[in-house]
C-alpha cells in the first residue's frame, strides 16, 4: 500500500510544479463559471417557471463544478497512458513490483486531486464573496455537508474507476484514440458537464440518474446545492457505492485478462 | 568574413528547488538568477576557413551560433557577417547562410525528402537552373539518389543527416553552421559526412563553423580551434596546440577543461 | 509579384501538410470525428435546454442555432488556417522556431504554413447543417444586403479568432505556462458564443464590443438579420472587427523581439 501512496505523492508534487499554470486555471474556471451563470440567468429571466432547480442552487452547482472540475472532468483521461498501452511500453511496468490496475488507479486519482487541490480554494473563496444570488451559499446543515463530502469522495472514486476501466479495455482495441474520443464524449454529456442533469427532459433524466455517469460529480454537487436531499440523496449515494463496486470488479477482471495477454503474446 | 567583437549576453533564469514545501512556496514567489552565457567574446573568421568551436555543455556555444545566425540579439558588442549585422537584417542575412542543428530536423517528417527540397526551393526562391544544378551535385556527392524518394521518418540517422546537410546547401550558402553534425552516427556515416564537408569547403570555398564534442571531427576537418568556457574564449589557435604532449586529443581537451576549471 | 510569390509558397506549404496528413488516414478520420462529436455535444445540450424553454432573451431556438452555426464556421475557418499559432507553444518548446528564424521569409507566413488542420472540416460540416436548418426556420426575410452581411460575419469572425490565436502565440514568447487563460477567448468563445452575446448582460456585451469584438461579428449583425436593426450600415459592422488584428500583430512583433533578446 505504501508504494502506491509514494507513487501518488510523486505525481501530486509534479502537479504542483507549475505556478502560472495553476493561477491561469483558476482565472479560466472563474470566468467560465461566471459565463455559465450569466447564461442560465438569461434562461431563468425568460421563463422562470420552466427552471428545474432554484436559481441559487444552480449557481452553487456551477461554482462547485468549476472548483472541482479536475475531479470529475472527462478530459483528464490521459493520452499518455493510452499511448503507452498502444505501443506496448506499459509492459515495462510489469517489471516493477506493482500491480498495474492499482498503479493506474493511483495515478489517475493523484492527477485529479493535485489539480483540483490547487484550484478549488481560490475559486470557492471568490465565489463565496460574491453577492447573492451569484455567490456560493453555505450548505443547509452539517448533515448535508457531511453527505456532500462523502459523496464527493465516492464520486471521485467512481470517476477514476470508470477511467481505469477504459484504460484496461484499451488493451483489447485497435484504436485507442477512437475509444478515448467516444469515452470522453459520452462521459461529458451524461455526467452533467454539458448541462446539469436536472435540465434534461424529465423522462430522459429518470433513466440517466441510474447510469454510472450520474454517480460521478452529479451527486455531491446537487447535494451541496440542496437540489438532492433526504431519501433521494441516500439512494444516489447507494447507487454510487454500487457502481464503484461494479466498475472496479470489471476493471480488475479485464486487467487480469490483459496481463495474461501481455505476458503470453508480449504486448 | 565574420567579426565578433566584445559580444556579451546574459540570461535570467528562474530558480527551482525540489521538495514539496518549495513547490508550494514558488506558487507565490520566484527567485531569478542571472547567467552570463557570453562574456566579451571576440574572434575573426576569414572567408573559406574551417573552424572548430568547442567547449563543455553550457559554455555558450549555441548562444554564439544563434547570434551569428540572427536568432539572438546580444546585450553588447558588435558582430558583422560579410558586412551585415545578423539580427538587424535577418531576412537578407539568412539567405546567405546554412544551418544544420544536429539534434533537430528541418525536413518535413512524413513526406519524401524530395518534396521537402522542392519546398525549400520556394522558400529560398532558388531559380530553376540553379536548383537543378545544385541538386544534381548534392545527390551525387552525398549519394542521395534513393533517399530522396523516402519519407524522412523512415530514414536512418546517418541517411537523414546526409539529407539534412543537402537541404542546408541547396541555396549555396557562403557560410555553413554545423551544430554537432555527427552526433549519434555510425562510423561509415561519420566518415561520409566529414569527407563531404571537406570537399564542400575545398571546392566552393564555404566557410564552415563546427561545434562538436567529437574530437575526431575536429582533427579531420579543422585547422583552427576556438575553445570557450564559462562564456569566454579560452584558446584560439591551430590544431597543433591541442597536440602538445603528443597525447590523445580527447585527453588534451579534458586536461584543458580541468586547467581552466570549467 | 511579391504577393503572388508569397501566396504560391503558402499553397506549397499547405499541399505538404495535406500530403503528410494523408499518411495517417485513420487518425485523420478519427480527429475529424472528434471535432464533430465535441460540438455535437454542445448542440445536443442546447437542444435539450430548448425542449424545456421556448426562447432565451427573445431569441428562438432556430435563431440561436443560426447564430451558433455562423460562429462555429468562423471559429473552424480560423482554426483550420491559423492552427500553427494555436500550437505555437510546442514549436517554441521544441526549438523549431529557431529554424523558422534562419529562413529568409516572413515569420507569420512560415508559422501559418507549419500547420493546416483539415480535420476542422468535421466541425465545419456540422455548422453547415445547422446553418441550413437555422436559415430555413428562423423566418429571416433574405435580401442581397443580408446575404452580404453573412459573408462579412464569416470574414470578420475569422479575423477575430485569428487575432486571438496570434495573441496566444505572442504570449508563448513570454511564458510557456499559464497560457490556459487564452482558452477563455477560444474554447470559451466557441462555447458561449452559441448564444448572441447580448443575453449575458450589459457589461459582457460592452467587453465583447470594445475589447475583443465578438459582438461585432455575432450579436449586432444577427439583430440586423432579424430586422431588429434596420439601418444598412449595420451590415458593415462585422468588417470593423478585423481592426482587432492590428494590436494583435503588434503584440506578436513585441514577442518576436523579446525572443531575440531573451532566447528560448
Amino acid at each position: 500500500m505504501k508504494k502506491y501512496f509514494s507513487f501518488f505523492s510523486l505525481r501530486f508534487v509534479m502537479g504542483l510544479q507549475y505556478r502560472a499554470a495553476a493561477w491561469a486555471g483558476v482565472a479560466t474556471q472563474f470566468v467560465w463559471g461566471g459565463m455559465m451563470i450569466a447564461m442560465y440567468q438569461a434562461f431563468y429571466q425568460t421563463e422562470p417557471e420552466q427552471f428545474p432547480m432554484t436559481f441559487e442552487a444552480t449557481v452553487s452547482y456551477i461554482w462547485f463544478q468549476q472548483a472541482f472540475l479536475a475531479l470529475f472532468a472527462a478530459w483528464m483521461l490521459e493520452a499518455e497512458i493510452f499511448e503507452s498501452i498502444k505501443d506496448g511500453n506499459i509492459a515495462y511496468e510489469l517489471c516493477r513490483p506493482m500491480k498495474i490496475y492499482p498503479m493506474l488507479f493511483a495515478r489517475a486519482a493523484a492527477m485529479r486531486i493535485s489539480r483540483a487541490a490547487l484550484r478549488c480554494l481560490p475559486i470557492l473563496l471568490f465565489a463565496a464573496l460574491l453577492p447573492a444570488p451569484y455567490g456560493l451559499r453555505a450548505p443547509e446543515d452539517l448533515v448535508t455537508f457531511g453527505l456532500f463530502l462523502t459523496t464527493m469522495v465516492l464520486g471521485l472514486l467512481v470517476t477514476v474507476a470508470f477511467g481505469t476501466l477504459i484504460y484496461t479495455v484499451t488493451f483489447f482495441t485497435i484504436s485507442p484514440e477512437g475509444l478515448r474520443l467516444v469515452a470522453t464524449t459520452v462521459m461529458d454529456f451524461f455526467n452533467g458537464a454539458v448541462i446539469p442533469l436536472p435540465f434534461f427532459p424529465d423522462k430522459m433524466k429518470q433513466v440517466l440518474e441510474l447510469l454510472p455517469f450520474a454517480a460521478m460529480g452529479n451527486v455531491p454537487l446537487r447535494i451541496y446545492s440542496g437540489d438532492l436531499a433526504g431519501k433521494a440523496a441516500l439512494k444516489a449515494a447507494g447507487l454510487q457505492v454500487l457502481w464503484l463496486f461494479i466498475l472496479t470488479c470489471c476493471g480488475l477482471a479485464v486487467m487480469a485478462r490483459a496481463e495474461k495477454k501481455m505476458t503470453v503474446q508480449g504486448g | 568574413m565574420i567579426q565578433m567583437e566584445d559580444i556579451s549576453k546574459s540570461y535570467k533564469v528562474a530558480k527551482r528547488n525540489g521538495g514539496f514545501k518549495e513547490a508550494c512556496r514558488t506558487l507565490f514567489r520566484r527567485e531569478y538568477e542571472t547567467i552570463r552565457a557570453l562574456d566579451h567574446i571576440s574572434f575573426t573568421i576569414k572567408d573559406g576557413e574551417m573552424v572548430g568551436y568547442i567547449g563543455p555543455n553550457g559554455a555558450g556555444k549555441s548562444s554564439t551560433i544563434k547570434i551569428l545566425s540572427g536568432i539572438l540579439t546580444p546585450d553588447s558588442g558588435t558582430c558583422l557577417v560579410d558586412g551585415r549585422i545578423p539580427w538587424k537584417d535577418r531576412v537578407n542575412h539568412v539567405r546567405h547562410i546554412g544551418v544544420v542543428f544536429g539534434q533537430r530536423t528541418q525536413l518535413w517528417w512524413d513526406v519524401p525528402v524530395a518534396d521537402s527540397y522542392e519546398l525549400l526551393k520556394d522558400i529560398y526562391s532558388i531559380s530553376k537552373d540553379t536548383y537543378r544544378h545544385n541538386l544534381e551535385e548534392l545527390t551525387e556527392l552525398l549519394n542521395l539518389g534513393e533517399l530522396l524518394k523516402t519519407p524522412a521518418r523512415q530514414l536512418s540517422l546517418g541517411q537523414r543527416m546526409r539529407c539534412e546537410i543537402g537541404a542546408s546547401l541547396l541555396h549555396e550558402p557562403k557560410i555553413l553552421f554545423l551544430d554537432e553534425p555527427t552526433i549519434g552516427l555510425d562510423a561509415v556515416s561519420k566518415l561520409a559526412v566529414r569527407e563531404f564537408i571537406l570537399r564542400q569547403n575545398r571546392e566552393h570555398g564555404t566557410t564552415v563553423i563546427l561545434t562538436t564534442h567529437d574530437m575526431q571531427d575536429i582533427e579531420a576537418l579543422t585547422n583552427r580551434v576556438i575553445l570557450i568556457g564559462k562564456g569566454r574564449v579560452l584558446m584560439d589557435g591551430g590544431l597543433d596546440q591541442l597536440h602538445r604532449g603528443g597525447a590523445n586529443i580527447d585527453e588534451t581537451v579534458a586536461e584543458l577543461y580541468r586547467s581552466y576549471d570549467i | 509579384m511579391k504577393v503572388r510569390d508569397t501566396f504560391h509558397l503558402y499553397v506549397h506549404y499547405v499541399s505538404i501538410q495535406v500530403k503528410s496528413k494523408m499518411q495517417y488516414k485513420a487518425s485523420f478520420f478519427l480527429s475529424a470525428m472528434g471535432q464533430f462529436l465535441v460540438s455535437f455535444n454542445v448542440f445536443l445540450g442546447m437542444l435539450f435546454l430548448f425542449m424545456r424553454f421556448s426562447a432565451v432573451a427573445g431569441f428562438t431556438y432556430s435563431q440561436v442555432l443560426l447564430c451558433f452555426s455562423i460562429f462555429l464556421m468562423e471559429f473552424s475557418l480560423a482554426e483550420c488556417v491559423g492552427r500553427g499559432f494555436d500550437t505555437f507553444s510546442t514549436m517554441v518548446r521544441k526549438g523549431e522556431f529557431d529554424r523558422v528564424m534562419v529562413r529568409p521569409r516572413g515569420l507569420v507566413l512560415q508559422v501559418l504554413g507549419s500547420r493546416f488542420e483539415l480535420t476542422r472540416f468535421g466541425r465545419m460540416l456540422q455548422a453547415l447543417v445547422m446553418f441550413v436548418y437555422g436559415v430555413t426556420k428562423s423566418g429571416i426575410r433574405w435580401n442581397g444586403a443580408k446575404v452580404m452581411t453573412v459573408a462579412f460575419m464569416l470574414a470578420g469572425g475569422t479575423a477575430v479568432f485569428f487575432g486571438i490565436f496570434l495573441v496566444y502565440a505572442a504570449l508563448c514568447f513570454f511564458t510557456l505556462e499559464g497560457l490556459e487563460v487564452i482558452n477563455i477567448f477560444t474554447d470559451g468563445a466557441r462555447e458561449f458564443g452559441k448564444y448572441p452575446v447580448g443575453i449575458y448582460g450589459e457589461s459582457i456585451l460592452k467587453f465583447c464590443t470594445w475589447v475583443v469584438p465578438y459582438a461585432l461579428v455575432q450579436h449586432y449583425p444577427l439583430l440586423y438579420l432579424l430586422d431588429y436593426r434596420t439601418e444598412t450600415w449595420w451590415s458593415f459592422v462585422p468588417l470593423l472587427a478585423s481592426l482587432f488584428l492590428i494590436p494583435c500583430y503588434g503584440l506578436w512583433r513585441l514577442g518576436v523581439r523579446r525572443y531575440q533578446s531573451a532566447g528560448s
